[in-house]
């Protein structure tokens, strides 16, 4: 006979302002199979839990209801007070009357009786629940970080400092990312490239750190502790072991005029390069869209210069399959182009730059030699017009968040720009200057004060070009919305930071949620900043919102620390939330026919063959089995079972038929 | 073949031009327009700056007259008319309560059915397909393409070419010879609206748009509304006091600059009845 | 939805919320509106210190925005609406503030030409159903004394032909009646 206990949280007054909660506990003590059910202001406090706890040894509960919040919040904790008053865990079940009921509804009588029905449809599915034991799988100790921008370098030295082996997979031929291209750095204008290649020289050299630059992650398959990544290692069309990273093929190399994406566009690079003089690892890729030879069968100049023979045209792609007991994602972050901006110009005005161009410019390495340079004719540009926000915090062009770092980089342009130029004027239009971190709110404040900004608060309603200058149409309104017209030599877009382009894919690939604008989802934006929803990947840097480079590395030793700790284990116990085919005496064995229909839907490869057979050897029949260890309890083979032989351990269809029955107050089952 | 055709009242008196270079192309491709029967006012701003449900009623009448004269595309070449009616198909189009009042103040009944064309896409749709054969003399000149702000403005309504930097007239004008520029002035206003009562402004608006357009060497201006020719136009006195220049910059008809490169009689396409003379400059011409 | 704010508001905000379903609130002041307004620089009050105006649900602000020129200078060139970032559509709250301002009998005084030429148009086309240029003009110079500004014009528009002398009328003028006394009802036509 079932003894199920009802305990009904407040939560503060989250729930109970909207939810009329003595009545949902009263309503429920009144429920087949209840024999106590109380309320409480937090449940989930250490009075609550305990409250629970005596209540199943004085009650000698078999089954436990806490009407509270979503399961995803509180879940393992009502469990975890269960099984210390001797309760198996999976008999505790969690009616969600806060994101259901009081969060989503107004305060009415239906809302109070919703939260009723809730309760009662789980008091019905808990009667049903059976004592389940956690699953041991072992853990792969390997970490694959994805990413090698300045969040993927950190964990990646982190994790191999903590004395585990990395992975560290990077897209483009070099590690660097994005901070790589930055000229001087905010709030203190040290150089970017003199902190960061150090960093990049140590992943080169860690003993714990294996680097495939050029490569992309295709596959994921398994859980946390048991992951197996699919790589494509992208052909760089020579041999890495033998290439000493001369660079005399780069310098040969005929074709010269391309564009460089290092360079943003403002330098060019031969079709056989490395992105930059610092490189890592430091040896060249060719470009197969644009090198001759690819595209006409003829030249092979490199390979003819090449002192050690080290060119290899024909060089495939190579797939490869590696196993990770945790994945880091770290793969940043995108600007918007100046191509976004219509009414700036379309980005058909070679001087209306965005930001990454200027520290392009701004950098000592850059194609200016660090001279501030218009694109257009190379003048050195008197007046420049810096516009914040541009596409950030506007909804009508679809991005409504703040980018983050662009208030803080304009002020380091427009003071870089004064450095290099005594006698231009800087102006910078914006709308709030959000300088909140250490030494932030200073800075702007010299950018001002010291370095003579004009600061203008406004946005720029329109840019057009005439007799060789950008008129840069604004207006003022701290001085009452008054017209301000500038006619600037060079325009500086702080455009939006977006989501890297293949996020979305990428995210689909290692089954991360993500929100509507592409940035992947931390599994609680307070709590758990660092993790994903699925367990075993975590996210560095800005490619879970923009972010400066000081939160960038503070994300990545985060999701290090968390990769340590699960490494800290030799074995992980999971839930047994797991699907299973049943099974029974000879000569059936099980229900199941041996169709096989579930192999190919299930998402994780977890369904296999097997045979029974006499002891001669003859097959008598052969069924399905799950291994637990892959099976993640998403039900597809559950509903496509034609002979109703598999179930769903936690969620069994019994289970389900009760609580809709429940809910729609038929006759029980 | 016959078309709906509202000319509304400018395009019907004071531009006349307009109207006449619109039948003079239709008459080239055997098209023909064929007027609202008892066409009103659109109401223009007038209405709508006063009283909101006449800005509607106005248009409404004449858009259920279209319908029940069967016009499934209605021409309206008037920029500012073509904004008032595209305006009020929309609002009462999304609001089924003010369809009803709005029909019982026309006490006509209104069913949204016309596909309202600006010029662009009436020449789009009909004009462009057999235009590359017809042309007899290509208008080889650096022309500076005006759209104004009723005819992209507001996009959400309108959906027509982009309202940044639009395209669409000066594709147009590349495929019959000329060469559009790129400037920066397509879409400022005129302040046609203030056009009798505060000219200062008028000349002000619109001195600024013909001094781009000089600057960046154009031969004509091509415009598709009347309201800013007869800014650009007729206030072209005004225009060249406030530049302190007489500018001789023609402001042409987009029709007006098709039927030229047809070969269409300059009278029929009305360009006699500009202030400012259509001299274009002499070309070594190249007859087609 | 929150239930803690009344769906009417006395303020005029809450009549153009109302009205035209422009939520002033959502306005951040970026400037954007003023940048690009081609007439600000006649403006007493420029637009995006209008919805500021507008925000602050003050009453005597209220009675500034009506009373201002602001309102009756806007051209609805909707160059505005097709660069504001929070979407906020001002060319119709204009028209909503406009009627609103003679509603209420605060029409800045500076207003006086610009409502007297819409006036005359609307006059042209109720009993004619067309508007009639001449007419128009005549009876615009009439309300203004404005008797000699574009004088100049007339002349040069008979000789082109562009002016006509006798008024078109449509057949049924008795739709225009109709279509102005349900809608007018009163305080419009003075």
């Amino acid at each position: 006979m079932a003894r199920i206990g009802v305990f009904v949280c407040h939560c503060g007054e989250n729930i109970s302002a909207t939810v009329d909660c003595d009545r949902v506990a009263e309503n429920a003590s009144g429920l087949p199979g209840v024999v106590h059910s109380v309320d409480y202001k937090y449940m989930c406090s250490d009075p609550g839990q305990t409250l629970i706890k005596e209540a199943i040894k004085e009650h000698k509960l078999t089954g436990v209801v806490v009407a509270a919040c979503s399961p995803r919040m509180h879940e393992p904790t009502f469990r975890k007070a269960c099984a210390e008053a001797g309760l198996n865990p999976f008999l505790c079940e969690m009616a969600n009357v806060r994101e259901h009921c009081s969060w989503v509804h107004e305060k009415t009588e239906s809302t109070t009786q919703k939260a009723k029905d809730v309760v009662r449809l789980l008091v019905e599915k808990v009667k049903r629940n059976e004592a389940l034991q956690p699953i041991k799988v072992p853990v792969t100790k390997k970490a694959v970080v994805i990413g090698g921008g300045v969040a993927g370098i950190q964990a990646s030295l982190d994790i191999a400092n903590g004395g585990h082996q990395v992975l560290l997979v990077e897209r483009e031929p070099s590690i660097g990312g994005h901070m790589s291209q930055l000229s001087e750095t905010f709030p203190t204008l040290d150089c970017s490239q003199c902190i960061l290649t150090p960093r990049m020289v140590e992943v080169a050299q860690h003993p714990n750190i294996t680097l495939w630059s050029y490569s992309e992650v295709i596959g994921l398959d398994g859980f946390i502790g048991n992951f197996t990544v699919k790589i494509r290692k992208k052909a760089k069309s020579i041999d890495e072991h033998l290439c000493t990273g001369c660079g005399l093929c780069t310098q040969k190399c005929p074709v010269r005029k391309i564009p460089s994406e290092f360079e943003q566009g403002l330098g060019t690079r031969p079709a056989i390069y490395t992105p930059f003089p610092q490189a890592v690892p430091n040896k060249p890729v060719i470009d197969k869209l644009n090198c001759t030879y690819y595209l006409k069968g003829r030249c092979k100049l490199c390979e003819r210069v090449c002192p050690t023979q080290a060119i290899r045209f024909d060089q495939p792609d190579e797939i490869v399959e590696v196993q990770a007991g945790a994945i880091v994602l770290a793969t940043g972050y995108d600007i918007k182009r100046t191509d976004f901006f219509p009414e700036y110009g379309y980005g058909k005005y070679k001087d209306v730059i965005d930001g990454l161009q200027f520290e392009r410019l701004a950098s000592a390495s850059g194609p200016t030699g660090g001279m501030i340079r218009r694109p257009s004719d190379g003048q050195i540009p008197k007046n420049i017009v810096f516009v914040a926000c541009a596409g950030s915090r506007d909804p009508a062009k679809g991005i409504e968040y703040c980018s983050k770092i662009c208030c803080m980089y304009t002020a380091k342009h427009a003071m870089l720009y004064k450095h290099k130029v005594h006698d231009g004027t800087p102006y910078v239009f914006y709308m709030d200057i959000r300088a909140a971190g250490k030494d932030y709110d200073e800075f702007t404040r010299r950018a001002i004060e010291v370095d003579r900004t004009k600061y203008i608060r406004g946005r720029v309603s329109r840019i057009y070009e005439k007799e060789g200058k950008l008129v840069v149409v604004g207006a003022d309104t701290l001085l009452g919305g008054q017209k301000v017209e500038i006619e600037a030599d060079m325009v500086v877009l702080a455009t939006a930071s977006v989501a890297n382009p293949g996020s979305e894919e990428l995210a689909q690939i290692v089954h991360v949620s993500y929100d509507r604008y592409k940035f992947f989802a931390e599994a609680h934006p307070k709590l758990k900043p660092v993790e994903t929803n699925t367990a075993g990947i975590f996210l560095a840097g800005a490619c879970q919102a923009p972010k400066d480079i000081p939160e960038s590395v503070s994300a990545a030793s985060g999701a290090a620390a968390k990769v340590l700790g699960l490494f800290a284990n030799d074995e992980l116990t999971r839930e047994p939330l797991v699907a299973v085919v049943n099974r029974m005496a000879p000569p059936l064995f099980s229900t199941c026919i041996g169709c096989f229909l579930c192999q190919p839907v299930c998402p994780y490869n977890a369904i296999e063959r097997e045979e029974f057979k006499t002891r001669d050897g003859k097959l008598l029949k052969a069924v399905a089995r799950i291994n637990p260890g892959l099976c993640q309890g998403c039900g597809t083979c559950v509903a496509l079972c034609r002979s109703k032989s598999i179930d769903l351990y936690g969620y069994s269809n019994k289970q389900i038929y009760t609580e809709v029955s429940a809910l729609l107050d038929e006759a029980l089952v | 073949m016959k078309i709906g055709f509202y000319p509304g009242c400018s395009v019907d008196g004071g531009s006349r031009e307009y109207k006449e270079s619109c039948r003079a192309l239709a008459k080239a491709y055997g098209i023909e327009l064929e007027s609202v029967p008892d066409w009103n006012c659109c109401g223009a701003s007038a209405a709508h700056n006063l009283n909101r449900e006449l800005a509607l009623a106005l248009p409404a009448r004449i858009l259920s007259l279209a319908e029940k004269a069967g016009m499934t595309d209605l021409l309206v070449p008037c920029a500012a008319c073509y904004n008032r009616l595209m305006l009020t198909q929309h609002e009462l189009m999304k609001d089924e309560t003010l369809r009803k009042n709005i029909s019982e103040v026309t006490g006509l009944e209104f069913k949204g059915t016309c596909s309202i064309l600006n010029v662009v896409h009436w020449i789009q749709k009909w004009i462009l397909p057999e235009l590359p054969e017809k042309i007899k003399k290509p208008f080889d000149y650096k022309v500076a393409c005006y759209y104004g702000c009723l005819l992209v403005r507001p996009h959400k309504v309108l959906k027509f070419d982009r309202p940044e930097d639009p395209q669409s007239l000066d594709e147009v004008m590349k495929l019959i010879g000329a060469t559009p520029v790129d400037w920066a002035f397509k879409t400022e206003c005129c302040g046609a609206g203030l056009s009798v009562s505060k000219t200062d402004v008028v000349a002000d608006l619109s001195g600024k748009i013909v001094r781009d357009a000089v600057y960046r060497q154009a031969d004509a201006l091509i415009v598709a509304c009347p309201m800013c020719h007869s800014n650009l136009d007729m206030r072209r006195r005004e225009i060249n006091g406030y530049l302190k220049q007489n500018v001789s910059l023609p402001v042409i008809y987009v029709t007006q600059a098709i039927g030229l490169a047809l070969g269409i009689d300059r009278k029929e396409l009305g360009l006699h009845r500009h202030f400012v003379p259509v001299n274009l400059p002499e070309k070594a011409e190249a007859t087609k | 939805m929150s239930h803690h704010e009344p769906l009417i508001r006395d303020s005029l905000s809450g009549k153009v919320l109302m009205n035209t379903e422009v939520k002033a609130e959502r306005c951040y002041q970026c400037g954007k509106c003023s940048a690009g307004c081609p007439v600000v620089d006649q403006m007493d009050i420029p637009p995006s210190q209008l919805l500021r105006l507008l925000q602050t649900e003050i009453p005597s602000n209220d009675e500034k925005i009506l009373r201002s020129h602001t309102i009756w200078l806007c051209l609805n060139c909707e160059m505005c609406i097709g660069r504001c970032p929070m979407e906020v559509d001002i060319p119709p709250m204009m028209d909503f503030l406009r009627s609103e301002s003679i509603r209420r009998k605060m029409v800045n005084p500076k207003a006086g030409n610009i409502i007297a030429f819409h006036r005359s148009f609307l006059e042209s086309i109720r009993y004619t159903g067309r508007l009639f240029e001449l007419g128009l003009v005549l009876s615009y110079k009439s309300k203004t004394f404005h008797l000699f500004q574009d004088a100049g014009l007339a002349p040069e528009m008979i000789a082109k032909g562009k002016l006509g002398f006798i008024p078109e009328r449509i057949k049924k003028v008795a739709d225009m009646k109709r279509i102005f006394s349900r809608t007018l009802k009163k305080g419009v036509q003075s």
